[in-house]
Order: structure tokens, then C-alpha cells, then sequence
């Protein structure tokens, strides 16, 4: 078990691209890291230097204080998962788990006790004598799993483990590693694209961009006070409503009505010559149906109306999509963003993504009337992403003093 | 913790991604980069691990091709007769001019050309289906490959004399099935006789190398693709072939650069007659029977050319698949 | 695939086997036919031997010229396919997989050494080994053998290799292999088709090569049996050879049907399933 330490880590190829610039990041030994991004931000190939599969261009990596930049993989003690599994397809699953050890040189009674120990916990005790190719996806998962913990390394290094697998099984897998992570107390580093398993997997969440480190922090940090505009709009799901606001006369002009702005951001957008045109951004869990806001609530927020597009009954809650008029929000994260979530994002003039409570009468076309919490909101500058609501690292909405 | 808590530069602002961010690479940035960035460790090691891998192979190729290549070479640049041994000089190109200028070169350069085309195109073709039936068939898969293999595996030069026997008039078995004449002294029926001793010998070769490709197809992917809905067709213009293009590329190769310097086969079947020549006749006639040395290398160093040219084209038009080319997978 | 088992299925495949069994065999067992035929009706233009003979087979089996060519033969040949194989695998793998400078001269070189024309090689060749001492030995073929052998071995084996998933290799580097022990446990088992093939081609080339062997040696110390067969007379002069030819033939081709029964086995597909995705 071990710390690792990122310090000024970077990745160019030889063709000249940097894929990763200037990483800095501190894994607490028995810490469970999550680095998240859409593809081609940097994330696999920084696991990749972890790892030792990758070279390091420039700056120094630690683990355990110790600088690894020039040590071979089989020199770090790390293990690390694959996203294709990469099992062994000529050795059966209990050679697979054992190769690790063999290689150790251990002798056969240790190994054999080790693969047996690995197995069981991984509930893999019946198939060890299987070869991977009769085994289902989620069987294979599991080995290579196995062939990590069976050695007791450093580290866990995990490449998007459970990309390959089936909706309901990702849900149940991720489970599993995370009550691994917990038994074990391994430091472990995983990378994924997913922010759903980013959100629920990680003691801290590393948000990566075009190969920098946009924030670091634990996920309901990174929910509740994102940073910025990819942030923002990267985690949560369905993502934050993003609407094209003008300020105007100390007011913000949107689709949603003239939003009041409170003294603190009054102020900030007065200093600066900042932009009269800001994003407005809304989670789709602050809105509600007005009919079911009590007026403490009601006092907290405002209200309008738009025509119900599609209504989404999930049972516990409902997600009601409004078409509304107006401007769509533009900026090069949101376009990025949209890009790797390969559809339209929902930006303004498109539609607005809510989520009201169950209770709600809500019905297709017709036009209903809708709440918003203003202490919840947030704006971004639409040049540098930057979040305006945040004061110290927090977020207090639009009326923050 | 607190986002504040965290280690310190963990927040790059999104100023740095937009202004200097992307294009962060400065000229002066960017030549140290190209120029010489140390290597590290592991890459000198990957390295050395490469030339030692590759070392034995190298040395034996160099050791005993260098300096007969290099002979040959030199040899094609110099009158060289052993009938007339005083009159050895250098002359520079002007076998060259001589061999390039000369008819029986060019009809021989034709007849290659005509049998290489041909044989590799239908050896493509048949060698595929060859390659499939031993690969995918479900009755007696060992002796279907065993039985298929013997013709490659037979000496060429006494496969090529069974087909003199076959095909001449009153003791082969083919000469009286067909025709009345006698087809090894017609050019046409030469050389498509010629043609297909050399199909029939080599088709093995490349079906062998292809049927190793198959072999490398993953089931999964063919299962996708048939639950998919694709046609047999379709399964194997998308999914076959594409994962054996490396196969291909090296069967394909190999095979011409064999057929175009075809010898044996026509040495026994007409031993050039009615210009049935192929290039390498040419100079194995120069060389070894004529003994006009310097003729025979020049023609050696063209031949030579001619396949390289072929050679390059082929592995263009490949691309990554051919070998030791980037396929950029390695990120 | 999913594989079919209906006897329709069978019979297709039968039917097609047979095609290609006939394809194949027809001029074998000419040649064959040929060997069993007594001089007087080698030239009757049947398929079939009206009279069939042995003596072809006692006449060259009556001195052991050609036995002793035969053991030549097969000991060269398997030698030099073993060296080759090796020394190919070991350069196709740093080929495809390992990044070093100098890597496409030498893709570059062996493929030249490919295409010289053998013809204008020998006589070089020749002048070299006598000086040597590698002249009529076995050495003295099986070298030539290796480097004419090898990039075929190259090419073929790096397409090989390039078709392993890199994870597994990947995979094998974290479980703590070095790069030594990662080709030898992982990658060599799964290239075996690769390794299988080259084998069949490199024996074959060796077995079946005419122009080295009649120049690079003079005696039965290292002649191989294509040689020796052009030095076939009949039992006297005027005596044709055809018979005795082809029953040779036939029994050199013996060893080559035992390595290819032998080997084919190994080429088969599915090796590599299994080992990614799901």
C-alpha cells in the first residue's frame, strides 16, 4: 500500500501532441481516485505513466516517496485492470490468476493458496479450471480483477473495467470493486468516462480536459460547487440546463424570466468589464411543479411557464422536458461536451431537462407552471468557463451576497 | 475535504485551456521536443532489446548476401566474358544500354510479366477458396490441408517434368485427352501449360499463408456480425478480410516476387523455346551457360529492380499493415 | 462461427474436399503412376500402369547414394527451419512490437535480400564457402537456407504478431513478466499458427531447393536428394531415368506429407478468443 504522487507530470508523443500537460495530484495511500473525462482528455494515458506503460516526458512521479519516472512496470508493484480484460486466452482462469505469482517466483503451495483465497472472495471458485473463452463477460471481468488482487500490490490501476459490460451488470460490478477497494485498502487509481460510476465509485473525483486537471475533489464537491462550465455540465445526470442569459439593468434577462442577481456578483460584474451575456446554469433537480411548492420554499425561487414537451414518469420522480423560447447558450466546453456525448446538447431554445417530484399532475402539451430555486443556480462566464457563483471554492447562487 | 484542501495546481483554470492551453507548444517548446529529448530508461532498454532481437537475423542476412549482392553488382557494370577473359573492363551502364535495348529481353520481360500477373491473380482467387475449405471444412480437416500442401511440397523440378510427361503427345495422359498437337511447341499453349504448372504448384503457398490469416479471425466477431444480419458475402469483405490484410499483403508478396523470377517450371516444360523465356532464363543463361558474367549480373541487378518497384507499390498500398510500420495502436 | 453439423452441411463440405483432394492429387499420382511403370510402357500415354513394377523403387535404393541424400536432406532442412524459425520470431516480434531505430531498414533489407535474383547469388556464393571450408558441408547449405528463408519468416511471422492484442501484453508487463519472459508465455503461445506456417514454408523451401544445393556441394557428404535425383541415370546409359525419377519423388515426398500431418494441426483458429472484451 502506497501514496503515489503526480508532480508536474506531462505526455508528449512523438508526432508532437501533448496528451497530458503539467498533471499535479496527491493519492492518499488507501485512497480511492477516480479520473474522469470525455475521450482523448488524458485520462488513460496518465494511468498509463502511473503505470510505467507509458514514458513520462516530463516531471516526477512517487510512490511511496520513492521517484519511479525510469522503473519498469514489474518494478512498481501495481496491478492493473483492463478494459478489454486482456486475459491470457491459452491458460486457464486459475493459471491466469497464479501467472502473477509464478513470476514472483513463489513456490506452488503459497500460489496456490493465494489464487483459491482470490477466487472465493470473486465467487470464481467453480470455473478456475475454465480458459476465458467460456466465460461470459462479466466471468472474465471478475478474473482479471482477481489476477490484480491475488498479489497484493501497491496499487490497483483500473482502464474503464466495466465499460465492456451490460447496463444492469456495470451497476452490479460496481458494487463489487467498490466493497473490494473497501476490504482491501488499496490505493486505486480508476479511470472511466462514465460519470455515473465516477460519482458513486470515488473517495475523490479528478475532472480531466484537453489534458489538464480541470477540478479535483469529492463528487458531491464537484456536484454542488463546480468550477466551471465543463464541470458543470460533465457531471450530473441529465446534465445541467444550460440558457443564455444578458444582463441587463442589474438583472439577468433569460427564457426563464428576468432572474435577480445578488450584491456579491452585482458587484464582481460591475469591477471587471465582464461580458453582458452570461450562461445560466439550471440542474434539472432544482426545478419543481409550482402547484407543489409551500411558500417558504416559494420565496427561495421564481416561477414560469412553458408548454410540457415529454413527460418521463421513473416512479420516484418525473423528468419533464419544456420547450422553450430563446437564445442557445454557446461555449467551446459545451460544444465539447456535446461532441462526446455524440448528440445535440440541451443548450437554450432547445428544450429544458427537469425533474419534478412524483406527486406532480404534469401532463404532455399543456403549458404548466414551473419553480426554480435561485439559491441553487449557477453562472459562467461564456469566454472562460469560469463559474461566477463560486465564492471560496462554494457555490450560493444568484443571490449570494 | 473541501476543494480548497486539495493539493495544490489540482485546479487549472479554464483561462490556461483557452489561451495558451491547447496550442501550448511554443516554437521554442516544440524544437526542444523534436531535437533530443533524453530517453528514458525504459525506451533505451526497449531499444537495446530490439537490436538484440533483431541481431542474428541481421547478421546472418548481411553476412552471407553482402558481398555476392555486392559482386553482382559490381559485375554488372563491367564488359565480363569469361570466352573472352582479356577483355574484362569497366564500362560503366553500358550493359545496361545493351540489355534495355535488346528484343529477347523485352519478350522476356513480357512472358514474365504475362505469367506473374496472371498466376498471382488466379492464385489469389483460388488460394482464398483453398484457404476457407481447409480452414472452415468439417470432414476430414487433416488430410484436406495434408493433401492440399503436397503439390508445394513436391520438388519443382520433378513435378515440372510430370507435366512434360502429361502433356506430350503419345506418353502423357493430358496430350491425348485434349488435343492433337503437341501444345508444348505452340507459345500459346506453352505458356498457359507453364502457367498452370505454376498454379498448380504454388496456389499451396498461398492459401497456406492465408489460411493462417483465417485463423486469426475472431469467432465473436463473425457471431456479431451474423446476428447483425450481414450475408455470408458481407461477413467476409467486412470482417474477413480486413483482419487478414496483413496475411494477405505477405502472401501476395511473396508469391510475386517469386512469379517473376519463374525458372524451374519453364526450364523443364519448353527450356525457352518459342520465347517462352522469362527474365531469370535470360540470365541464368548469361551467367551460367554463356557465361557472359557481366551481361547476366545486369540482368540480375534489373530483375532485381523491377520486383522492388513492384515490392514498394505493394506495401504502400497496404499501409499499416505491412510490417514495422506505426499502426499508432501502442497509445 | 456458428458451426453447422446437418449432414447437408457435411456433404457440402465433403463435396468441396474432394474438388480440392482431386485438384491436388491428380498429378501426384501421375507421377506416381509413373514410378510404378515398367520402362517399356512408361511412354504408353495411360493414366494407369498397364504392368506395375517395383524395380524403380530397388534401383534407388540399390546403392545408398540416395539414402544418404535423403538423410541430408531432411537433417538440413530441419535445421535450418529451426534456426529460422527463431531467429525470425525473435526479429518479427521486436519488428511489431518494439520501437527502436533501425527497425524499417531492416523490413527493408530482408525483403531486398528476397528479391536478388538467387541465380546471379550462386557462383559468389561458391567463391566464398571454398575459401571458408563451408564448401560441401552442412553448414555450407544451411546458412545460405537461413538467410533466404528468413524474411519470408520475417513478413510473415510480424503479421502474426501484430495481430495479438497489445493488452496482453500489457497485461503481462504489470503481472511482473519482463519483455523475455511476456514473448515466451504469452505471445509465442498465441503466434503459434504464425510459428506453424513459417515452419511448413521455411521445410518446404529448404526440401525443394534445387540451385544451392548443386553448387555449394560436390559430394554425398552433403548432397540433398533434389541433386541427387539429376544425377539419376538408368542402369546404363541409355536407360531412362523417368522411372526411377519419379518413384524418388515419391518418397521424398513422404517426409514433407509427415511435417505438414505433423504441423497442420497447430494452425488453428481461436487461439486468441476469449483473451479480450467480453
Amino acid at each position: 500500500m502506497a501514496d503515489i504522487v503526480l508532480d508536474k507530470l506531462s505526455k508528449r508523443f512523438p508526432d508532437g501532441t501533448t496528451a497530458v500537460r503539467d498533471i499535479d495530484l496527491e493519492i492518499a495511500d488507501g485512497e480511492f481516485v477516480i479520473l474522469v473525462g470525455p475521450s482523448g482528455c488524458g485520462k488513460s494515458t496518465t494511468l498509463n505513466m502511473i503505470a510505467g506503460l507509458e514514458d513520462i516526458s516530463s516531471g516526477e512521479l512517487r510512490i511511496d516517496g520513492q521517484r519511479v519516472n525510469d522503473k519498469a512496470p514489474r518494478d512498481r508493484d501495481i496491478a492493473m485492470v483492463f478494459q478489454s480484460y486482456a486475459l491470457y486466452p491459452n491458460m486457464t482462469v486459475r493459471e491466469n490468476m497464479a501467472f502473477p505469482l509464478r513470476l514472483a517466483k513463489m513456490d506452488k503451495q503459497t500460489i496456490d493458496a493465494k489464487v483459491e483465497e482470490a477466487a472465493k472472495v470473486l465467487e470464481l471458485t467453480p470455473l478456475l479450471d475454465r480458459k476465458p473463452a467460456n466465460l461470459s463477460g462479466g466471468q472474465r471481468q471478475r478474473v482479471a480483477m482477481g489476477r490484480a488482487i491475488v498479489r497484493q500490490p501497491k496499487a490497483f490501476l483500473m482502464d474503464e473495467p466495466l465499460s465492456n459490460l451490460d447496463a444492469k451488470l456495470r451497476v452490479q460490478m460496481r458494487t463489487v470493486v467498490s466493497r473490494l477497494q473497501k476490504q482491501l485498502g488499496t490505493t486505486t487509481v480508476y479511470v472511466t468516462h462514465d460519470q455515473t460510476e465516477a460519482m458513486t465509485l470515488g473517495d475523490r473525483v479528478v475532472i480531466m480536459r484537453g489534458g489538464a486537471i480541470q477540478q479535483v475533489g469529492p463528487p458531491q464537491e464537484l456536484y454542488d460547487h463546480p468550477r466551471n462550465l465543463f464541470v458543470a455540465g460533465f457531471i450530473g445526470s441529465p446534465s445541467m440546463n444550460f440558457l443564455h442569459a444578458a444582463v441587463e439593468d442589474g438583472k439577468l434577462r433569460t427564457a426563464l424570466g428576468d432572474v435577480p442577481i445578488g450584491e456579491r456578483i452585482r458587484r464582481q460584474l460591475d469591477a471587471a468589464d465582464a461580458p453582458r451575456e452570461l450562461i445560466l446554469g439550471v440542474r434539472p433537480e432544482h426545478f419543481e411543479d409550482a402547484e407543489l411548492v409551500d411558500d417558504d420554499t416559494r420565496r427561495r425561487g421564481m416561477e414560469f411557464t412553458a408548454p410540457v414537451d415529454i413527460v418521463e414518469s421513473m416512479g420516484s420522480d418525473k423528468y419533464v422536458y419544456f420547450t422553450i423560447e430563446g437564445q442557445r447558450a454557446s461555449a467551446a466546453e459545451l460544444e465539447e461536451l456535446a461532441a462526446d456525448a455524440g448528440a445535440d446538447f440541451s443548450g437554450g431554445g432547445a428544450g429544458l431537462v427537469t425533474r419534478l417530484s412524483a406527486e406532480s399532475s404534469v401532463r404532455e402539451g399543456e403549458g404548466r407552471r414551473v419553480w426554480f430555486n435561485l439559491e441553487k443556480i449557477h453562472l459562467f462566464d461564456p469566454t472562460t468557463g469560469h463559474n461566477l457563483t463560486l465564492h471560496e471554492g462554494r457555490s450560493g447562487g444568484a443571490l449570494a451576497d | 475535504m473541501s476543494v480548497n484542501a486539495t493539493p495544490a495546481g489540482a485546479d487549472v483554470s479554464a483561462d490556461a485551456e483557452h489561451g495558451t492551453g491547447r496550442h501550448a507548444a511554443v516554437p521554442g517548446q516544440r524544437a526542444r521536443r523534436r531535437g533530443k529529448t533524453p530517453l528514458s530508461e525504459n525506451r533505451k532498454a526497449e531499444r537495446r532489446l530490439g537490436w538484440l532481437l533483431c541481431a542474428p537475423a541481421a547478421l546472418v542476412m548481411v553476412l552471407v548476401t553482402a558481398y555476392p549482392i555486392a559482386y553482382s553488382v559490381w559485375l554488372s557494370l563491367q564488359r565480363f566474358d569469361l570466352r573472352f577473359p582479356d577483355e574484362r573492363e569497366f564500362i560503366g551502364l553500358e550493359n545496361y544500354v545493351t540489355v534495355l535495348t535488346n528484343d529477347f529481353w523485352w519478350t522476356a520481360f513480357g512472358v514474365t510479366m504475362l505469367i506473374t500477373v496472371v498466376t498471382v491473380a488466379v492464385e489469389l482467387v483460388l488460394g482464398m477458396g483453398l484457404a476457407l475449405v481447409m480452414h472452415r471444412t468439417l470432414v476430414g480437416r487433416g488430410i484436406v490441408r495434408t493433401a492440399a500442401l503436397i503439390p508445394y511440397g513436391i520438388v519443382t523440378v520433378v513435378a515440372a517434368f510430370s507435366w512434360r510427361y502429361a502433356w506430350t503427345p503419345g506418353t502423357g495422359y493430358l496430350a491425348n485427352l485434349f488435343s492433337d498437337g503437341a501444345p508444348l511447341t505452340e507459345r500459346a499453349s506453352s505458356l498457359a501449360i507453364i502457367m498452370l504448372a505454376e498454379i498448380w504448384k504454388t496456389t499451396p503457398f498461398m492459401a497456406l499463408l492465408l489460411m493462417a490469416g483465417l485463423a486469426l479471425v475472431p469467432e465473436d466477431l463473425l457471431k456479431a456480425a451474423s446476428t447483425d444480419g450481414a450475408t455470408a458475402w458481407q461477413r467476409f469483405t467486412k470482417v474477413v478480410l480486413p483482419v487478414m490484410k496483413p496475411a494477405i499483403l505477405v502472401a501476395l508478396l511473396f508469391r510475386t516476387l517469386d512469379a517473376f523470377r519463374v525458372f524451374d517450371n519453364i526450364f523443364v516444360l519448353t527450356a525457352g523455346g518459342n520465347e517462352t523465356s522469362s527474365v531469370s532464363m535470360l540470365a541464368y543463361n548469361n551467367l551460367i551457360r554463356g557465361l557472359n558474367l557481366g551481361i547476366g549480373s545486369t540482368m540480375s541487378v534489373l530483375i532485381f529492380l523491377t520486383v522492388a518497384i513492384v515490392a514498394f507499390v505493394f506495401v504502400k498500398l497496404f499501409g499499416t499493415a505491412a510490417p514495422g510500420s506505426d499502426d499508432g495502436e501502442r497509445r | 462461427m456458428a458451426v453447422e453439423t446437418t449432414t447437408r452441411a457435411k456433404l457440402r463440405w465433403g463435396l468441396l474436399d474432394v474438388v480440392v483432394v482431386v485438384f491436388a492429387l491428380v498429378p501426384v499420382l501421375w507421377i506416381a503412376s509413373l514410378s510404378f511403370k515398367t520402362p517399356a510402357t512408361l511412354t504408353d500415354g495411360r493414366f494407369w500402369p498397364r504392368e506395375w513394377t517395383l524395380d524403380n523403387y530397388r534401383s534407388i535404393f540399390a546403392t545408398d547414394q540416395f539414402v544418404r541424400a535423403l538423410v541430408n536432406s531432411i537433417g538440413i532442412a530441419l535445421i535450418a527451419t529451426g534456426i529460422a524459425v527463431v531467429l525470425g520470431a525473435m526479429a518479427a516480434y521486436a519488428i511489431s512490437r518494439l520501437d527502436f531505430p533501425g527497425k524499417r531498414v531492416l523490413v527493408g533489407v530482408s525483403l531486398l535480400i528476397a528479391m536478388f535474383p538467387q541465380v546471379s547469388l550462386v557462383s559468389p556464393l561458391f567463391e566464398i564457402e571454398r575459401q571458408l571450408g563451408l564448401f560441401d558441408t552442412w553448414p555450407g547449405l544451411i546458412l545460405p537456407y537461413i538467410t533466404f528463408a528468413l524474411p519470408l519468416a520475417i513478413y510473415t511471422l510480424s503479421a502474426f504478431f501484430k495481430q495479438i492484442p497489445w493488452d496482453l501484453e500489457k497485461a503481462a508487463k504489470m503481472d511482473g513478466a519482463t519483455q523475455a519472459q511476456a514473448f515466451r508465455r504469452v505471445i509465442a503461445p498465441l503466434a503459434a499458427p504464425g510459428l506453424f506456417t513459417t515452419a511448413i514454408l521455411v521445410f518446404i523451401f529448404c526440401w525443394n531447393d534445387f540451385l544451392f544445393a548443386i553448387t555449394l556441394t560436390s559430394t554425398e557428404r552433403a548432397r540433398t536428394v533434389p541433386v541427387a535425383l539429376s544425377f539419376f541415370t538408368g542402369e546404363s546409359q541409355f536407360e531412362d531415368p523417368t522411372g526411377a525419377i519419379c518413384a524418388a519423388a515419391v518418397v521424398i515426398t513422404i517426409p514433407i506429407i509427415l511435417f505438414v500431418l505433423f504441423f497442420q494441426r497447430r494452425i488453428v483458429s481461436g487461439l486468441t478468443s476469449g483473451a479480450v472484451k467480453g
